[in-house]
């Protein structure tokens, strides 16, 4: 029993960095997790890596003119987000183009802006932070927008619930009884900026996304309903911050890299042994029903 | 009779080529129509513009004031992955009574039971949709359309792929609303379908070609012009010399506040 508490409580208990981590990484994944499950059941799973390099630019702005500090970059990187997401929309919906294509075009752009920003002053040492961020490190008020970030996403999400389920399913549909269709689209890409934008700081922005989708993906091998899905992710999300976290804690590796591990090794075991996963497909039903 | 909706000199389609070229005419409140012609020849289009779905490249369609209406899309726009269940699509209907936040009361669930029950489908509620036969779908996707409880239903190609018994039931409910005074537009390919059940046709091929009784509709004459018609596609076809302005749909039925509930029993 000791070994339990002195394994995975006493690391939380004792350390006021590992329980900021386990703070943040939590409200993050309340957040994110419903997020990547509708990014996903809209068979977009792609763009939120996408977007994690689309805001990349803005963040190297706000670093450029102020060095490593959260307001700046955080700004910086929502309205990198926001413009990369509102061009790729606006096109895909005004011209013949798909939105993967569209949404392709404008990332690489932002992303090469954003690396060729950073080198103008950091050094690749600066580039990791931002790439990969720091969950170790976070302060109040990294803290404070992740909370903040928390609470529009599901209060967005709650809203919008009804309209995003119909978008998804039968988007025709919605635009026939309501001129919602559109504008949800919008509000729910800048949700994924929002959380990218959020998550950068403690994961940076290409590991952000690893905590938005992985979730996700593992949460469909389980059940076949849209809110215990979301319900699902945000338990797995949280199970794999918390364990990336001790494992970080006790074998010294990377904190980001080790929760967004964690998620995939929940995800590969899912296709595994979910109910709808690998095993169950193979295995025969030993009884089965008369109609 | 009153007109339902109003189609003045519409044109509508894709990339400045037309798909319906200059539709003039009226549907009467309470009629049912079915709307023919080949694959390509607007019947989709036509439909898509009605909803307003589509903008028109010119002319305009009006669909009267105080009408609700629903719409059937093809099945292929549904995503039948979506981790879904009948009693979600189904209730997807009741959109136009309680919006993007309205609570789902026990009557409309009530509703919601009674319009499986007519389409034959009891004890489908939890049943997935991904689970579902097209024939299935089909009914459900009816159901919901009861739900709607509109007064002006249009149905694209609702009896592709199902079979002969349900098409007979969902030519019944057809019949029904038809009873009901509700205004029903269908796209159909099955001629002696239309001839046997509707007593109006629309004979589209991209032009206008014969609209008023469906079996005078559907004559020998019209059905060979609107083949001819079809077949003059031109990638280089000259600029049409008549109308450019263009109305969007007027749909005095949507609300413009889209957080309210539209068309508020």
């Amino acid at each position: 029993m000791s070994i339990l508490f002195e394994w995975i409580v006493a690391p939380f208990a004792e350390f006021g960095f590992m329980q900021r981590a386990l703070g943040g990484a939590i409200m993050l994944s309340v957040s994110a997790c419903p997020v990547g499950v509708f990014l996903m059941l809209r068979r977009m799973s792609l763009t939120g890596d996408a977007m994690a390099h689309a805001i990349l630019p803005g963040a190297a702005i706000g670093f450029l003119f102020y060095g490593l500090q959260l307001i700046p970059m955080t700004l910086g990187g929502l309205v990198a987000g926001v413009v990369v997401a509102l061009g790729s929309g606006f096109v895909s919906r005004l011209t013949i183009q798909k939105e993967d294509a569209s949404m392709a075009a404008f990332y690489l752009i932002s992303l090469a802006l954003g690396v060729m920003i950073v080198s103008l002053r950091g050094s690749n040492v600066d580039l990791m932070h931002v790439l990969f961020g720091t969950v170790l490190a976070l302060n109040d008020e990294a803290l404070t927008l992740i909370a903040m970030i928390s609470v529009v996403t599901l209060a967005s999400l709650a809203v919008f619930w009804r309209a995003l389920v119909a978008e998804c399913l039968d988007p025709l549909f919605l635009r026939s009884v309501s001129r919602l269709g559109p504008p949800v689209h919008f509000v729910f890409l800048g949700l994924v900026v929002l959380n990218l934008v959020g998550g950068f700081q403690a994961l940076g922005t290409l590991l952000a996304v690893g905590l938005m989708m992985l979730p996700a993906a593992a949460a469909r091998f389980w059940t076949s309903r849209v809110a215990p899905m979301c319900l699902l992710a945000i338990v797995i999300g949280i199970a794999s911050c918390i364990g990336g976290l001790l494992l970080s804690y006790h074998a010294s590796l990377a904190s980001g890299p080790a929760i967004i591990l964690f998620a995939g090794a929940v995800y590969l075991l899912s296709t595994l042994v979910g109910t709808r996963g690998i095993l169950a497909s193979w295995v025969r039903p030993s009884l089965h029903r008369t109609a | 009779m009153q007109d339902c909706l109003t189609f003045k000199d519409l044109t509508l389609g894709y990339n400045r080529h037309p798909a319906v070229h200059h539709l003039n005419g009226a549907v009467r409140m309470g009629s049912l129509t079915a709307v023919v012609g080949a694959n390509g020849s607007g019947k989709s289009t036509l439909m898509k513009g009605i909803v307003g779905i589509l903008k028109p490249m010119s002319g305009s369609c009006v669909v009267a004031p105080g009408h609700k209406l629903a719409y059937l899309p093809q099945q292929s726009e549904l995503d039948r992955t979506f981790p879904a269940r009948v009693i979600d699509l189904v209730s997807l209907g009741l959109w136009p009574q309680r919006g993007l936040l309205g609570r789902h009361r026990a009557d409309d669930r009530r509703r919601v039971g009674e319009a499986l029950s007519a389409v034959g489908l009891e004890g489908f509620e939890k049943r997935p949709i991904d689970s579902l036969s097209g024939g299935q779908l089909q009914r459900t996707l009816f159901a919901r359309v009861l739900v709607q409880d509109a007064n002006l239903i249009l149905l694209d190609e609702p009896f592709n792929a199902i079979d002969a018994r349900t098409v007979t039931d969902l030519i019944a409910l057809i019949s029904r609303w038809h009873g009901e005074k509700r205004t029903v537009m269908v796209v159909v390919h099955d001629l002696d379908l239309v001839r046997q059940h509707f007593p109006e046709a629309l004979l589209l091929a991209r032009e206008p070609v014969a609209w008023g009784d469906a079996r005078e509709t559907l004559s020998s004459a019209n059905l060979l012009r609107a083949r001819q018609f079809h077949e003059a596609w031109d990638e280089n076809a000259p600029w049409c010399p008549s109308g450019t302005t263009a109305t969007p749909t007027q749909r005095s039925a949507l609300s413009s506040d889209p957080l309210q509930p539209e068309n508020a029993a």
